[in-house]
């Protein structure tokens, strides 16, 4: 009898704070159940024992920001059969991709004394602007039990239950009143991708978009609002600018009022 | 001898990215390079013009293993600018999530990153197949510790309930008590786990240590105190910068701190340990001799057993303080700009993490300095790197490179976080 296929895991790190690979060991309750039906291949950060690919499935988590990590992507794509990109830095850039908006040697000048020995790119970008890429799943970080959810359907070849609506939608389905319009505070919940249970206004304050923006966000009609509630441009334009400022729904908007 | 490059390709098991070169000589080690090849990712420049409220949430993104050292670390220095002290119950309760993320990242270093190095095993899940109550149970504990960060902080990986002042929204009596059943096992999971460690066997390696750490009259160190060494050094944090300085070496992304004059020193647990040692709890301090270990540890190896200690004394400050708990009357103090700099220095589970702002009359951030644990140990790792390859330079280059490895991850490097790690080549003429 040919031995049942067990399939192969591989977590790679690009520019990031290792906070969504991490969430894989937070899964304290699955962790030793998942390691019994896959094999974790190669995560340098839990295992030195690393197992050669192809791989089934590759996490990847982090942005591209330098020459050799441009390259590298392209020969995990050519080793894995999935790849899915966690978190606002591989899907959408990161924090890091508030130097896309700068002069990057600025930035190198102002944090290092001797420049020339840094080598990074003048911006930092998603993974899919890259590779093809078969998911993303949003969040800073992302929420373990997607994760979950994900590398399950993945291994069984079903389409993954990851709902695309807005974190104002989870508001309404856990209960919580809007600190929007009881409290006036600032939120980005209406153009924010669900994910995380409308965490934030459960703890009063406003949504900081940590998951990037939904399916077609009106960000036009939330900085219009904002702005007659009395929200300065150049705050707006940071309220855009955050973990997920390089999406393209949110770069537009904060170029926007940049001007 | 020979020549000879051997090479380490990763360095697994710890956070983030490096390498290490090893050169040696007719058996003299001649140079070690730890070289972090972290892509850059620049904080320190773009935190410029952002808003002062906003410092705490983006420098936690630094590091996701111990955001909370960089969300209280700028929540002070931004608070210091101010005028604001947070004191009392709000500062309690900081203390409390900080003891969540020390017992999450301690345990996951002792027993994912670092126990693996005694079995020559792979990984926590090859350890599991040998002991898997031993591994259950230190899962257990981890996830003991992620419950207080998510109580008090909404999640364990970046927190979002912590700001400028205190909290947006302050946990009620019965959430923290519910707590206490799982943090009373946990101690006792915590004080077995020591012992287990404790008949690990550990090589003996012992270093001159310069420590430095945080030091407070009143408590163990964890939220500030003054810049204390075993050599000498007592300071308020506001003179780090005359204490600590910067280099960029050409070898890493990672800027190398050493102490202005005299070389290296060593942060985090062990310099916490040997400094503070008298403020540790009678459990604490009793399962320490119990383990084997002396008043003073000086080797590097048995890190891994003053990090179960810490682990201990955390759960007990951890019940300690929930059972003191009363509801502040407000979930934060009013923070409002005005000009100036301040400065923010917490323990963070690998050692101190400092925080320097300046900003505007109008909170907008004109300046910072972050200096994360790493890139102060990092050129005391090169040292003991140093010298251990000197003391085992007879090894095959297959045994040197895991004991490199072994002792790089004693320091449970968080590289990600030095911002600012690894292959390894060894070249022997
Ligand atoms: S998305 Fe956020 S949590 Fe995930 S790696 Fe990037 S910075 Fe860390
Ligand atoms: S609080 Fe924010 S996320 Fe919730 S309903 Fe209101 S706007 Fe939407
Ligand atoms: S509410 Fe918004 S900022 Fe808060 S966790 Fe959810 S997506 Fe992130």
């Amino acid at each position: 009898m040919p031995k049942p296929h067990v399939p192969k895991l591989a977590v790679w790190k690009f520019a990031s704070c290792d906070g969504c690979q991490l969430s894989l060991l937070d899964c304290e309750d699955e962790l030793l159940a998942i390691a019994g039906q896959i094999e974790i291949a190669n995560f340098p950060e839990a295992s030195s024992a690393i197992v050669k690919g192809p791989y089934d499935l590759s996490l990847v988590e982090g942005s591209i920001t330098t020459p050799h990590d441009e390259e590298r992507i392209h020969k995990i794509r050519k080793m894995s059969k999935y790849v899915i990109t966690i978190g606002a830095c591989a899907t959408a850039g990161g924090i890091q991709a508030l130097r896309n908006f700068k002069d990057v040697n600025e930035f190198i000048s102002l944090v290092y004394a001797r420049p020339h020995y840094i080598s990074t790119l003048s911006k930092s970008t998603a993974i899919a602007d890259h590779i093809e890429v078969d998911f993303e799943l949003r969040g800073c970080p992302i929420n373990k039990s997607q994760l979950l959810e994900l590398i399950s359907a993945f291994l069984h070849n079903r389409k993954p239950n990851i709902p695309n609506y807005s974190v104002c939608a989870e508001c309404k389905r856990r209960g919580t009143i809007c600190i929007m319009v009881s409290k006036g505070v600032t939120c980005m919940g209406p153009v924010t991708h669900a994910g995380c249970n409308a965490l934030c206004p459960s703890y009063n304050r406003g949504c900081y978009s940590c998951f990037g923006p939904k399916e077609t966000p009106n960000a036009a009609s939330l900085s219009r609002w904002l702005l007659e509630q009395g929200v300065e441009k150049e705050e707006l334009v940071r309220i855009f600018r955050g973990f997920n400022a390089n999406a393209e729904p949110f770069r537009k908007e904060s170029e926007y009022y940049e001007k | 001898m020979k020549n000879k490059t051997l090479k380490i390709d990763i360095l697994a098991r710890v956070e983030g990215e490096g390498g290490l070169k090893l050169k040696i000589s007719n058996g003299i080690v001649k140079d070690v390079q730890l070289k972090i090849y972290e892509p850059p990712r620049f904080f320190e420049a773009f935190l410029r013009g952002r808003d002062f409220r906003e410092a705490p949430d983006i420098t936690s993104r630094i590091c996701g293993i111990c955001p909370i050292a960089y969300q209280l670390g700028a929540s002070q220095a931004m608070e210091e600018i101010c005028g604001v002290k947070v004191e009392g119950q709000l500062k309690t309760l900081r203390r409390l999530i900080y003891t969540g993320e020390w017992i999450e990242s301690h345990v996951l270093h002792a027993f994912m990153l670092n126990a693996p190095d005694f079995f020559e095993a792979g990984s926590v899940i090859h350890l599991a197949q040998v002991y898997p109550e031993v591994v259950k149970n230190a899962l257990r504990m981890k996830k003991a510790g992620n419950e207080i960060m998510i109580v008090l902080g909404g999640r364990e990986i970046h927190p979002v309930n912590l700001r400028l002042g205190g909290f947006y929204k302050v946990p009620k009596k019965r959430e923290l008590r519910a707590l206490l059943e799982e943090i009373k096992w946990s101690k006792q999971a915590a004080v077995d786990a020591l012992m287990f460690i404790s008949k690990f066997e550990f090589p003996e390696f012992k270093q001159n240590y310069e420590f430095l750490a945080l030091s407070d009259p009143d408590e163990y160190a964890i939220l500030g105190g003054r810049l204390v060494s075993n050599c000498g050094i007592n300071l308020p944090v506001n003179e780090y910068d005359n204490c600590l300085v910067e280099e960029h070496v050409p070898h890493s992304t990672a800027l190398h701190s050493h102490l202005k004059g005299a070389g290296t020193c060593l942060l985090g647990p062990l310099a916490r340990y040997n400094l503070n040692f008298e403020q540790l709890t009678p459990l604490a301090k009793e399962t320490a001799f119990n383990a084997g270990l002396g008043r003073h540890c000086y080797n590097p190896f048995k890190s891994i057993l003053v990090r179960m200690v810490e682990v201990i004394y955390a759960f007990e400050e951890a019940e300690r303080i929930i059972e003191a708990y009363e509801e502040p009357g407000s979930p934060a103090i009013e923070v409002k700009p005005r000009a100036g700099t301040g400065y923010g220095a917490t323990e963070a589970p690998r050692g101190i993490c400092y925080h320097r702002y300046t900003i505007d009359d109008n909170g907008i951030i004109q300046d910072s300095k972050i200096v994360a644990p790493t890139s102060v140990n990092q050129s005391r790792i090169e040292k003991d790197l140093w010298d251990l390859v000197q003391a085992n330079v007879g090894l095959t280059d297959e045994k040197l490179k895991f004991f490199c490895e072994r002792a790089i991850r004693n320091y449970d490097p968080c590289i990600s976080c030095s911002t600012h790690f690894l292959t390894m080549d060894i070249e022997r003429d």
